[in-house]
Formats: C-alpha cells, structure tokens, sequence
C-alpha cells in the first residue's frame, strides 16, 4: 500500500540505527504487505510485465557476464532485485513522454522500449548502440522512445528532467517527464534546487526515487536525516508517496495515477519505490559491507520470483506458460549478445565527429602525438 | 550607423532575438522584475511576459540545469548568471551535462543555449566578486566561449551564438558595461572561433581580449603617435580558439605581448604563448611576454587593486620592454 507526505505517521519507531547495515523504521517492513491484487489489471498486462521483468533480469545477468569476459567495460551498475520498480514505472509513461534516468538504467532503457540489441552494443561500445558506442552502461539515450538520457552524476539529471518539463511546459504540451534517481541522490543540492523550481513553476515532472537503502556502502540512515525520502516532498508543497517497489501493480498504479495527474494540471510530484540491490552497487563491487541479515532479505525479496509465483498461484501463468516466456526471454537475450558482437566498433576516424552540434572554424583536431602546427 | 553603449547593444540584441524566435527566453536571478543586475534586461519582462522572462531563485545549478533540460528538447534559452563567480556553483551542469550531452549520445541531442555572464575586477568587489576564470570554460571540449570586446562584437557574438547549436559561454566585462561604440544596424553575426585583428601593424603583435583588447587598442594608438606599428589581436573566441590568426601576425612581427585580465600561472595567456612557440618559434625575436593580474585574490583596498590589475601603462611598459629587448629603433 501506498503511503502519503500528507498521511504519513511520524519517522522512524524507536531506533533509526544511523549507522546500521540493517534497514531500520516501522514503515520499511510495511511495504511488504498487501500486495496489489493482481486482478487489477488484465492478465495480458500481467504476462507481459513478467516477460519485461524477466527480460531485464536476463538480460543484466548477461551485462555481467559480458564485463567478465571484457565485452563490457568501464563501470556496469545493474538492476538486479529492481525489475518490478522498473517495469511499473515504465509501463505508466507514453511512449512519448520523458524519461531521465541515473547510471543505473539498463532495464529502463529496455523497458521504456529501446532493442535488448542497442542496449547490449552500447555496453559492448559498438556503433549500433543506443549512443553509438559514446555512452557506455551509463549514457544511453533515444529520441524515438523519449529515453533523455543516463547520467552518471549523482543528481545531475534532476535539474536537466526540470528543464524538460519546463520545455513541456513552454509549449503547451501534454507530455509528462519522470526522473528517476537513487536515495542517495536526495542529498545532493541539485535535487533540493529543482524540487523547488518545479514546484515554483509548477512544471509536469514526477521525482522518482528508488530507495535501495543503499547509495554504494552508505545506507540512507547515515546519508539522509529523514530516511523516509518521500516527506521531503512536504518542504516544496509537493505530493509525496512510498510505494512497495518489489510490486510491480503497486508501482503501476502509483505512477500512473502521479504522470496523469501531472499531465492534467503540470503538478511535480515525488514517488519513493521502496526497493532491493540484490548484488554489489556494480559489477565488481562484492558487497561486503552488507550483513548478511540484509544479503538475505534482498535475496528473499526477488521480485521476479516472487510475481511468477503470484502469477502462478492466480492461474494468470501455469508453469508451461511461465517457462515458455522463459524460454523466449533467453533467445531475445541471446539475440541481443549476438547482436552487439557482430556489431562494428567505432572508426578512430569519427573521433572528431560528435564534439560540437555546430561546426566552427579552428576546431582542434588534433591527436595526441600531432603537432599543434 | 548608431553609437551605443555595450550594455545597449546586448539589451537591443536579445529583445531583436526574442522578437524573431519565439524558442528563445530568458532565465536567471533579477532579470525580470529587478530589471538585471546590470540592467541589460530592463523593459523585457514587461514586453515578453513571465513566460520569456522567468525570475529564478538563486539556485544557480538548478535553472542553469533546467535550461540545459530545455534546450534539450529544441528551446533557446539565454541564461544570466549574475557574475561569472556565481556560475561555479552551476560548474557541474555547464561542463558536465551542457558541454557533454551532444558527444555522449552519439550525436543525438544538443544543448543550444547561450550562459552570458559578465567577470572582471575593478569595482572595488574583493576577491569573491572580481573574478575572470573564464579559462575554466575555454579548457572544456564542447563548450564554445566568446568573449566580445567591443558594442559591435557584442551584437554580432550575441546573434552568433543564439544561432548555434551548442552551449555557448559569453562572457561579459563589469567595466565594459558603459563603453560606447559604433554598431552597425545591419551587422551580420560574427563567426566563432575567428580573432580579429583590430589594428594592423609591423613592429610588435598585441594580443588580448574582452576589457584587454581595449586596452590593447588603445596602448597601440598610444605607439602610434611615437611611430610604433602596434598589430592588436582581440580573441573574440577563446574556444575554439583561432591560432593561425595570431602566429601569422607573430610571423610577420617577430614579437608579442599577451595582455590578459587573469592570473598568469596556467592562464589563456600561457595557452597563446605555447601556440606562438608551436606556430612561429623561428620567427621570435625576443622572449612573448604576458601581462596579467597579479596572482592574489583581489584585494578590497583600492591601490591594492589597482596594483593587482592590469593597465595601459604596465602594458605600454612591457611593450617598450619588448621592444627594447629586439633593438627596435624609433
Ligand atoms: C556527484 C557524485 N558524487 C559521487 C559519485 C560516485 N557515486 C556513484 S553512484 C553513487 C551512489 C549513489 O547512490 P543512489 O543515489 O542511492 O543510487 P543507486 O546506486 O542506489 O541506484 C556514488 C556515491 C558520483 N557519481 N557523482
């Protein structure tokens, strides 16, 4: 069930353990009853959103394997135990509204409609990737299906999905933006600086935060004084709300209900999808500054597991069914590998390419053993 | 052909653009009800509207983002950051995100947006207001600085960088303000990334820009009644940054003086010198020497600033000095 800025009890019964590996406060472990029923929408919509979660699980599982084998390279930051936070955001947007995200973003640039292909060719650094190969894991981008970008600055995202809704805005349009961030970004002076003017302004933008409870080691206790991220939403007149984020129909609903009403009256609006990181903050990353209470409850929390089996046990899936999207998610995923390793890598040629939108007289192009005259 | 003040043609050059664009709008702090800091936007509000005209708060990194968002999605926002000291709290959103987002995504999306900010010390502002760190700017790959030294540069930079289609950092200068000078009506937009040569002559080259290539201008008129053939260099673009210009007039001089309003150690002038060395080493006759601010932060106490800061007569010297150092008989 979703909890309200403006019905929400005081924080944190008892203890707040600021420095605590476990997640601490009464309304953490709320989250986890009730779970939306799931006839709420049409079986279909439900098959499908496991398709997409299981999608995305496959798909991170292969990122992985891919920045083992050095395909991949750079920083890999993966969803893994967020896919049912990042199918019901995205299924609420229209294909043509907008979407910012931070570095960790693969699943929504799959779910907001971008090939499994690009996705891969861009970790894979090939030119039929979603930025030809410029980006990497945290720069994707695609104008066809309104992904505005990943960015790989904490928090700098928030002001630019701002913007775009004052662009919105400014023209009159119907579209909506989301901004979708981690709870450690809700610390950064960015993310006050343009909560406020979108208030101000009244642009249609919702702030979405996933809360992991864990930005790299630091748990939101110990970064954020309000750990309850969605009353920060009360010191900007804003509508805040918690949602279970491992309900993929709870996430639905809650989303849908923020981006229409933002594209009705152009309200801003802060959704806080309460969430697990199953593995490290990135590939590479052990996790071992988690206790093992906390490994656990992630491992348990396995939002793709659990909703087949919700799934199942409604007769929305039978086992066949359910292996049979298994069995086709793999085969995209395999697709998708093949894809970018039979894709081109850049020519040093292009490197001048994409420095300046407009080209201009005495623009250097020089390489780094090249004379300046 | 109308005299004008800088700050006239800025003002005349922005309401002329937004009257022809209805993309272009103008955001930052006191621009609209305060009429600006320095009054470039006066009578806009009023004109265009809040729409156009939006007031922010003062959260320089928030609405300088949010214009970056904007014109992400095709605006053309003129973003006033009251100095340029305040724009390094927006430091992340000007080099990370509107410098970056046209070569991180392959070339999918730009930011066409033009950040005027005016610098420079000499008002008696201390050390946190009278600042010229435009370099911080000129060393970023996808950014484009122009610096416009005179009224007519300031239409013609101005309407240039409306034009294009990446951030642009226009740089202003508190002390130029007021200086007045001819503006053509039908002036075409300048090109980025050209110097301009502003006086021609033989016997030394003057490089400067924004407040020191008037100064520069105005030493070589100086020379110029004592029989010394000053060549001035005014930037104009300090990225890109047009070094054929100025090796070719150091090629034909055989010597150069920078004349620079930011410190030494690293500065734009260091850039030009290593550019001259690059370009015309064999041509030298003597040492390129920089004139630049004194490296402190600029002191309150008006002969310590004056002190710190350059002027005609510390870059009348060095050219003497110069000269002098080549044998050059007058
Ligand atoms: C401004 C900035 N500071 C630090 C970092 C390094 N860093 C990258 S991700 C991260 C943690 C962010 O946590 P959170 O916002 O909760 O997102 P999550 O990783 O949980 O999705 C940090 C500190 C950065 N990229 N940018």
């Amino acid at each position: 069930m979703a909890e309200t800025a403006t019905r929400s009890k005081p924080a944190g019964s008892g203890s707040k353990g600021r420095r605590g590996g476990t997640r601490s406060g009464g309304s953490r472990s709320q989250q986890s009853q009730g779970k939306t029923a799931p006839q709420a929408e049409s079986p279909e919509t439900l098959r499908d959103y496991f398709r997409q979660m299981s999608l995305i699980r496959r798909f991170e599982e292969r990122a992985a394997q891919g920045y083992t084998q050095a395909k991949v390279g750079g920083y890999c930051h993966l969803n893994l135990g967020e896919e049912a936070t990042v199918v019901g955001l995205m299924s609420a947007l229209r294909r043509s509204d907008y979407l910012f995200t931070n570095y960790r973003e693969h699943g929504y640039a799959i779910a907001k409609g971008i090939e499994p292909g690009k996705v891969m060719a861009e970790l894979y650094g090939r030119t039929t990737g979603t930025s030809k190969g410029l980006g990497g894991s945290m720069h994707m981008f695609d104008t066809e299906v309104g992904l505005l970008g990943g960015y790989g600055i904490v928090g700098g995202q928030v002001p630019l999905a701002t913007g775009a809704a004052l662009a919105i805005d400014y023209r009159g349009g119907d579209e909506v933006v989301m901004c979708q961030m981690g709870d450690g970004t809700t610390n950064i002076g960015a993310f006050h600086e343009s909560m406020n003017i979108a208030a101000l302004w009244n642009l249609p933008v919702v702030f979405v935060v996933i809360n992991n409870y864990l930005g790299m080691g630091t748990t939101v206790e110990m970064s954020s004084a309000e750990s309850e991220l969605y009353k920060r939403a009360v010191a900007y007149r804003m509508h805040g709300e918690r949602v279970d984020g491992n309900d993929v129909v709870a996430v639905r609903e809650a989303a849908g209900r923020l981006v229409e009403h933002a594209r009705k009256t152009g309200e801003p609006a802060m959704l806080e999808a309460v969430s697990h990181r199953m593995k490290g903050h990135s590939v590479v990353d052990p996790a071992k500054y988690r206790n093992s209470e906390d490994a656990e409850a992630a491992r348990e929390a396995d939002p793709v597991a659990a909703f087949r089996e919700q799934l199942v046990s409604a007769n929305v899936l039978d086992e066949d069914g359910a292996a049979e999207i298994e069995r086709a998610v793999q085969a995209d995923v395999d697709a998708a590998v093949a894809f970018a390793d039979d894709s081109p890598h850049p020519d040093p040629a292009t490197l001048f390419d994409y420095t300046y939108a407009t080209p201009v007289a005495n623009d250097s192009r020089r390489l780094p053993a090249d004379p300046v005259f | 052909m109308a005299v004008i003040t800088y700050r006239q043609a800025l003002h005349d050059t922005l309401r002329e653009e937004m009257l022809s664009d209805e993309n272009v709008f103008l955001i930052g702090e006191e621009i609209g009800v305060f009429e600006g800091s320095y009054k470039i936007t006066a009578g806009l509000l009023e004109e265009f509207g809040e729409k156009r005209v939006r007031d922010t708060p003062i959260a320089e990194e928030g609405f300088v983002g949010a214009a970056v968002g904007a014109a992400m999605l095709g605006l053309r926002p003129v973003v006033e950051l009251m100095t340029i000291n305040f724009s390094l709290l927006a430091l992340d959103q000007i080099v990370n995100h509107a410098a970056k987002i046209y070569g991180m995504f392959g070339g999918q999306s730009n930011a066409p947006m033009v950040l005027r900010t005016p610098g420079g010390g000499g008002q008696q502002l201390g050390a946190t207001h009278s600042q010229n760190i435009e370099l911080y700017y000129a060393f970023v790959p996808g950014l484009k600085v122009v610096a416009p030294s005179t009224p007519a540069d300031a239409r013609a930079l101005l309407k240039a960088s409306l034009a294009d289609n990446d951030p642009v950092l226009f740089l202003e200068n508190l002390a130029l303000y007021n200086t007045k000078g001819e503006v053509p009506d039908d002036m075409p937009p300048a090109e980025i990334g050209r110097a301009g040569v502003t006086r021609t002559g033989s016997d030394i080259t003057i490089i400067g820009y924004s407040r020191m290539a008037t100064v520069a201008t105005q030493v070589a008129d100086q020379l110029g009644e004592e029989g010394i053939s000053a060549e001035v260099i005014d930037l104009r673009s300090l990225r890109p940054l047009d070094r054929e210009t100025l090796v070719e007039s150091v090629r034909k001089t055989g010597c150069a003086v920078i004349a620079e309003d930011d410190w030494l150690t690293y500065g734009i002038g260091a850039e030009i010198a290593a550019s001259i060395s690059d370009g015309a080493f064999d041509y030298l006759d003597a040492p390129v020497r920089r004139v630049a601010a004194a490296e402190v932060p600029l002191p309150y106490a008006k002969p310590l600033e004056r002190a710190a800061l350059p002027s005609a007569e510390s870059l009348n010297a060095a050219v003497r000095q110069t000269l002098d150092a080549v044998g050059h008989r007058r």
